[in-house]
């Protein structure tokens, strides 16, 4: 270290400026004031240049696979809501989907629509919070309490719902835990309408402030042929020009009938993505809107009591439901023997789920394809060789969600 | 409670999937079989030749599998071969996926790596070698990415119980990594 260039034989010496130099290894995080989530990067500095990043994961490992082979098809379902746990129903919709394909069903249209409208009220939650936090981390931290007040607002919509406003546990395998209310389109219009303005009040503040535009603008950058190299999919992919979304590649539910856009950037810089989230906010209340003009009535469930519980007035009166119920509590749905993959679009981008079946009633493989893994991984190359202080902003907007990253 | 009606699972190829039929046409000694659920493609081969097909999938004009989405593995305990290595692929410009299957052998759970066909396979193939144990050969840098180095086993083996705990280790502990240590470097 610098000792050496003190010594007295190296004070004689003419040339004392040029002090030997290495790079700084710097440990940021696992738990830093400016990161949210919990993981640590390994950094090599030199001066305030990042000559070598690194990530460390594996903090959150909970063991989700693990956990849903050990039970039965319908009992994971409040694990893939702490999957990513900023968008719950995003990952109950896709865990169902998965099943359904498994088991050869399709659900009702009503439940098909709730399903978007759950799915879309998630992706609001998820953005928001990724954009707030990003204020925040960058120091506007009245932005960042505009972000989490409109946030608030969608889990309002998230408990008329269900009851819940983070960790939903809404959807089943051939429906949904419940209908809504007959005052749920009203709350739904007037919460948006609430969450819309101060949205728009965030996008003010954050996009006419210098610091903030310095920050975000050029940094971070990475060019789509890394990023698809890397798997990287979600608003990072579509900031850097590519128009990937599985809900229009591969349309599920009702997404082919609904008319929405795909926002894309042009740099691929962290104001692209900034940008792509914000525009993604207001389609995704458009789908709402859309979903709510087109909510047909009619069940919300399948009318199969191999797969779907049958309504508790019929349990209560009938042997023959009866027996179902106890049936498929006990010894679940029994899927046939296969394998499917099934992707839906979460909020950071494609989430997968492979399950593999050996015909009785727990999955042998239940593995979530999750986008934070993938994307997180392409952190290094989005910040070397860049200054240390566009890592935050960076990794804001790669948004690694901890639950969702390590499972 | 007898399920009467299997699918048509593995063997029967209704109408077979035109990746499939290419794949049996470039590839056939390598192909160990290929099937078709709920629409899904699937090839089974060996691994002798995953790296030519592999880069096959991706730089073949009507097939261009710019994505490899996920790699994993299935652990088939009490079958020969134990181990299946399952990667999937989507392509970006013609809208397709596909999935590809390695099956190995207990005592030899080895196969070469695809990091250098697909940058994000590092971790995925991390991950798989931390859960199951699977040896990616020509992998820049194999080792485990959500457990710490000195836990024993890969726990999503099914011979794994999932009751057994483990000491968790901290910076201090007896036997613990120097703070950093094995992940910094390497």
């Amino acid at each position: 270290m610098s000792t050496k260039a003190m010594s007295p034989a190296a004070s004689d010496d003419q040339d004392l400026l040029e002090l030997p130099s290495q790079p700084l290894e710097m440990k940021m995080g696992p738990s830093h004031p400016a990161t949210h989530g919990t993981v640590r990067l390994l950094l090599k500095l030199d001066g305030e240049t990042v000559r070598h990043a690194e990530v460390e994961v594996g903090y959150l490992h909970r063991g989700f696979e693990k956990e849903c082979e050990s039970g039965l098809y319908y009992q994971a379902f409040p694990y893939t809501d702490r999957l990513n746990y900023v968008s719950p129903m995003i990952n109950n919709v896709g865990y169902a989907l998965a099943c359904e394909k498994l088991f050869g069903v399709e659900v009702p249209d009503r439940c098909k629509y709730l399903r978007v409208i759950g799915s879309e009220i998630s992706r609001m939650s998820d953005h928001y919070t990724c954009l707030g936090a990003c204020a925040l981390e960058l120091g506007a931290f009245s932005a960042f309490l505009y972000g989490v007040e409109a946030r608030e607002m969608v889990w309002d919509v998230m408990d008329e719902m269900c009851g819940a406003r983070v960790t939903a546990n809404y959807v089943r395998i051939g429906g949904l835990s419940g209908d809504v209310g007959p005052a749920f389109p009203a709350i739904v219009r007037d919460k948006l309408e609430q969450a819309g303005k101060l949205q728009q009040d965030f996008e003010d503040l954050l996009l006419s402030n210098p610091i903030f535009r310095e920050r975000m603008e050029g940094t971070g950058k990475a060019t789509s042929d890394e990023l698809i190299a890397l798997g990287v999919t979600g608003p990072l992919l579509r900031a850097a020009g590519v128009p990937y979304d599985v809900r229009r590649a591969q349309p599920y539910l009702v997404y082919d009938r609904i008319d929405f856009d795909i926002p894309v950037g042009e740099e691929g810089d962290n104001m692209d993505r900034f940008l792509v989230r914000v525009a993604e906010l207001k389609q995704s209340r458009s789908i709402i809107e859309q979903c709510l003009e087109q909510l047909p009535g009619g069940p919300v469930d399948i009318d199969d009591p191999k797969i779907r519980l049958p309504g508790k007035g019929k349990v209560f009166t009938r042997m023959e439901e009866l027996i179902a119920q106890f049936k498929l509590v006990t010894e679940g749905p029994l899927p046939p023997v296969g394998e499917v993959y099934l992707a839906v679009e979460g909020g950071n981008g494609e989430l997968g789920f492979y399950l593999v079946s050996d015909g009785s009633g727990k999955p042998y493989k239940c593995r979530a394809r999750s986008p934070s893994f993938a994307n997180t991984q392409s952190l290094p190359t989005m910040v070397g060789g860049a200054m240390l202080a566009d890592i935050i902003p960076t990794f804001d907007m790669i948004n690694m969600i901890g639950g969702e990253c390590d499972r | 409670m007898d399920e009467p009606e299997r699918p048509p699972a593995e063997g029967a190829e209704p109408a077979e999937h035109p990746i499939l039929v290419r794949l049996r046409a470039g590839f056939g000694d390598a192909v160990v079989s290929t099937h078709q659920f709920c629409g899904d493609a699937t090839a089974i081969v060996a691994r002798e030749k995953l790296l030519d097909i592999c880069r096959w999938l991706r730089d073949d004009p009507d097939l261009r599998f710019e994505m490899l989405m996920d790699v994993t593995a299935v652990d088939y305990l009490g079958r020969t071969p134990r181990f299946e290595v399952v990667y999937h692929f989507y392509s970006l410009s013609k809208n397709h996926r596909f999935r590809l299957k390695v099956p190995l052998a207990e005592n030899d759970p080895k196969l070469p790596s695809v990091v250098s066909l697909w940058s994000g396979a590092n971790w995925l193939e991390r991950e798989t070698y931390d859960l199951y144990g699977i040896v990616f050969d020509g992998h820049p840098d194999l080792r485990r990415i959500y457990l710490y180095e000195e836990f024993e086993g890969h726990p999503l083996r099914k011979d794994y119980p999932k009751e057994r705990r483990q000491p968790l280790i901290g910076p201090g502990s007896p036997g613990a990594p120097s703070d950093g240590g094995s992940g910094a470097g390497s």
